[in-house]
């Protein structure tokens, strides 16, 4: 493990410089922060209607109008939150993620080792 | 099931020379778009991913096409029909499992891989063993995918065609095939994705015409529509819009639902022939685009499907679609005909034969892929090959695989599909996604993890499904009738209680990955891992598109 070494040691690999400079920590901690807990957050949301609708029929169909209950309306929610997830990531990573990525890639490839 | 299937015609709706006619219609003009793209077709980029020059919305289209199966169109509409919402739960499975392939897989995979699977995951570890692992497991997915989609089209030719008789399908089996091995042999990628575009564009606008029109029936009501639904299906009744109608009996398929629901949110990650897909486009935030557009017309469409199953409750009525060939698979096309008479069933059954057609030719290219690319090229051959080389032993095993597909078509015709898919994706959870995750995020991920993840997961899945009561010792409790593949009911060998082997084997392949791991002492390839890393999240010698 040489993980010690600073970026910009002359030994290191064009990658591992990168790998080891602060932008590229900051853009890989940036991403984790965002995409790790959003998975978290969409598995629960999931396995909890999953288990719902296995073990708690009563409550999912209780009828909240007409012919419509809980169970479809938590359905529905499974979608809307699909979509919601999909449009924010895409606007967050189309900011925050690409410009940045985009500059280290340009630094790499002109720059061949 | 098997037994409908082979009883002559039974339903003497439709007109199958529309029907023919129009299938005839999608065929010619697609083999003419796939003409037309295979112009180009030179370099190994160009037959395996399509030049890489697609862009995000084609390719998300493309996506959806090859996502859309027979399975989830024909299969879910039927399933909401009879079973009413625990339908609904399996679309709802296949749309989530989206946001784990839009979060942490499809932009890394394309910035780090080149044309398959095995690229991304032998990146960084020993080339050959986990390349060998790899392919292994993208074939055999893609080999049980296959199937599924080839025994669907044996019963769909029965409902749809008025071809009865075990030869006569045989022959239309074998005729989707030969369309199939052409589309990939002369189009490539680029042919097979414009293939699965137009056939996406059919589907949706199909259903969608549907839907407005089931919808019109009842004023735009959609709580008219589940009461209409409910009182057409006097068995079912109140519990058609409840879960819990297929698997709320006991406490064991309560379980089995939860073990389905898990293969199916991690199995769509771990599909190959989806993650190939992410290489068809430039870079990675067209892979990004791609997911996003996939998502809107994947969940849209199910959304569909919920009120064409609920439709087909209320309009055709239960009983009439368990007595027509095909069972729950006809509810969508019974819907047609009843809306919209022979014209309108005319289509939607061209457009559910185009859904096998290209599904069909996604998973072929896929799998001559990984066997050209991984198996030949760079284990048989060491990299030591031209693309040239490389893209005729593709076409070869395209040819090849066009053909097992056929048989093992023609002898898993009336099988269950649905056993079939939900297989494939079980395989897929549990042999490719822990390693594709851990490979991507875990540094200390060595060659020993890989390879008893891939597979302890593969082997475990599929032995668990031997045992399971899919393949013996089901037995219709009220009618007495084999529900497994083999129907002989003297014969029972399954000790495994559930139907879907994902809630032990995935859970069993992300251990194996940890264990395998910590107990060898391979070191980490740091600069390896340096370029993977900074790879996968920068672009940075990412494969480009081809330019002509």
């Amino acid at each position: 493990m040489s993980d010690t070494r600073p970026a910009g040691d002359p030994d290191l690999t064009t990658y591992r410089d990168v790998q080891l400079s602060p932008d590229f920590s900051d853009l890989r901690r940036r991403f984790r922060r965002f995409v790790f807990p959003m998975t978290a957050l969409f598995l629960v949301w999931y396995f909890l209607y999953v288990l719902l609708a296995a073990y708690a029929p009563g409550f999912m169909s209780h009828k909240v109008g007409g012919n419509i209950n809980v169970a479809l309306l938590f359905g529905l929610g499974q979608f809307v939150s699909t979509f919601a997830i999909t449009m924010i990531y895409v606007r967050w990573a189309d900011r925050r993620i690409d410009p940045d990525a985009e500059r280290m890639r340009h630094q790499i490839e002109g720059e061949p080792k | 099931m098997t037994a409908p299937l082979m009883l002559p015609m039974a339903t003497d709706i439709g007109n199958p020379t529309v029907n023919i006619i129009i299938f005839g219609l999608f065929v010619l003009a697609t083999l003419a778009i796939v003409l037309r793209a295979s112009r180009n077709n030179r370099t190994a980029a160009d037959f395996y991913a399509g030049g890489r020059s697609f862009t995000g919305p084609q390719n998300g289209i493309a996506i959806a096409g090859d996502y859309l199966s027979a399975a989830s169109f024909l299969g879910i509409a039927g399933a909401i029909a009879l079973n009413g919402y625990d339908g609904f739960l399996y679309s709802i499975g296949f749309l989530v499992a989206w946001l784990v392939a839009l979060l942490l897989v499809a932009e890394l995979l394309r910035n780090t891989g080149r044309f398959t699977m095995a690229d991304v995951l032998s990146f960084r570890l020993k080339q050959r063993p986990v390349r060998m692992a790899a392919a292994i497991s993208t074939l055999g997915v893609c080999f049980f995918y296959l199937l599924a989609q080839m025994a669907g089209a044996g019963g769909l030719v029965a409902l749809l065609l008025g071809v009865s008789g075990r030869t006569g399908q045989s022959i239309v089996i074998a005729v989707v095939g030969a369309i199939m091995i052409t589309y990939v042999l002369v189009g490539g990628m680029k042919g097979t994705t414009w293939v699965q575009i137009i056939k996406a564009v059919l589907l949706v606008i199909g259903a969608g015409i549907m839907t407005i029109w089931v919808l019109a029936k009842y004023s735009f009501n959609l709580s008219g529509l589940l009461g209409a639904a409910v009182d057409n299906s006097p068995a079912a009744g109140e519990k058609l819009l409840n879960p819990g109608l297929q698997y709320g009996a006991t406490g064991i398929s309560k379980l089995d639902f939860i073990s389905l629901a898990l293969a199916l949110v991690l199995g769509t990650a771990g599909l190959p022939h989806v993650l190939m897909r992410f290489y068809t486009v430039p870079n990675s935030k067209e892979a990004r685009r791609s997911v996003s557009w996939a998502i809107w017309i994947i969940g849209i469409f199910y959304l569909f499907t919920l009120v064409l199953g609920y439709g087909a409750a209320a309009i055709v009525g239960p009983d009439a679609i368990k007595a027509a060939p095909g069972k729950a698979n006809s509810a969508a096309p019974l819907l047609a005909f009843e809306l919209g008479g022979e014209l309108l069933l005319g289509v939607i059954s061209a457009v559910a034969f185009a859904t096998i057609l290209a599904v069909v030719a996604g998973l072929t290219i896929t799998a001559s892929t990984s066997f050209a690319h991984d198996v030949y090229g760079q284990i048989i051959k060491k990299g030591q090959i031209s693309g040239d080389g490389e893209v005729r032993v593709a076409r070869y095993t395209a040819v090849v695989i066009g053909i097992v597909a056929i048989i093992g078509g023609i002898f898993a015709n009336g099988q269950n599909i649905a056993f079939l898919v939900a297989l494939a994706f079980a395989v897929a959870a549990s042999a490719n996604l822990p390693t594709i995750l851990y490979s991507l995020f875990w540094r200390r991920f060595n060659t020993r993890g890989a390879l008893w993840s891939i597979y302890g997961g593969l082997g475990s899945a599929i032995i668990l499904i031997a045992f399971s009561p899919v393949v013996s010792g089901k037995v219709d409790a009220k009618t007495g009738q084999s529900l497994s593949m083999i129907t002989d009911t003297s014969i029972d060998f399954h000790w495994f209680p559930l139907d879907n082997p994902g809630i032990v084997s995935i859970p069993l392949a992300f251990v194996l990955g940890w264990l395998g791991t910590v107990t060898s002492k391979e070191p980490v390839d740091t600069d390896k891992f340096a370029e993977m890393e900074v790879r996968s999240l920068t672009g940075a010698g990412a494969e480009k598109a081809v330019q002509h």
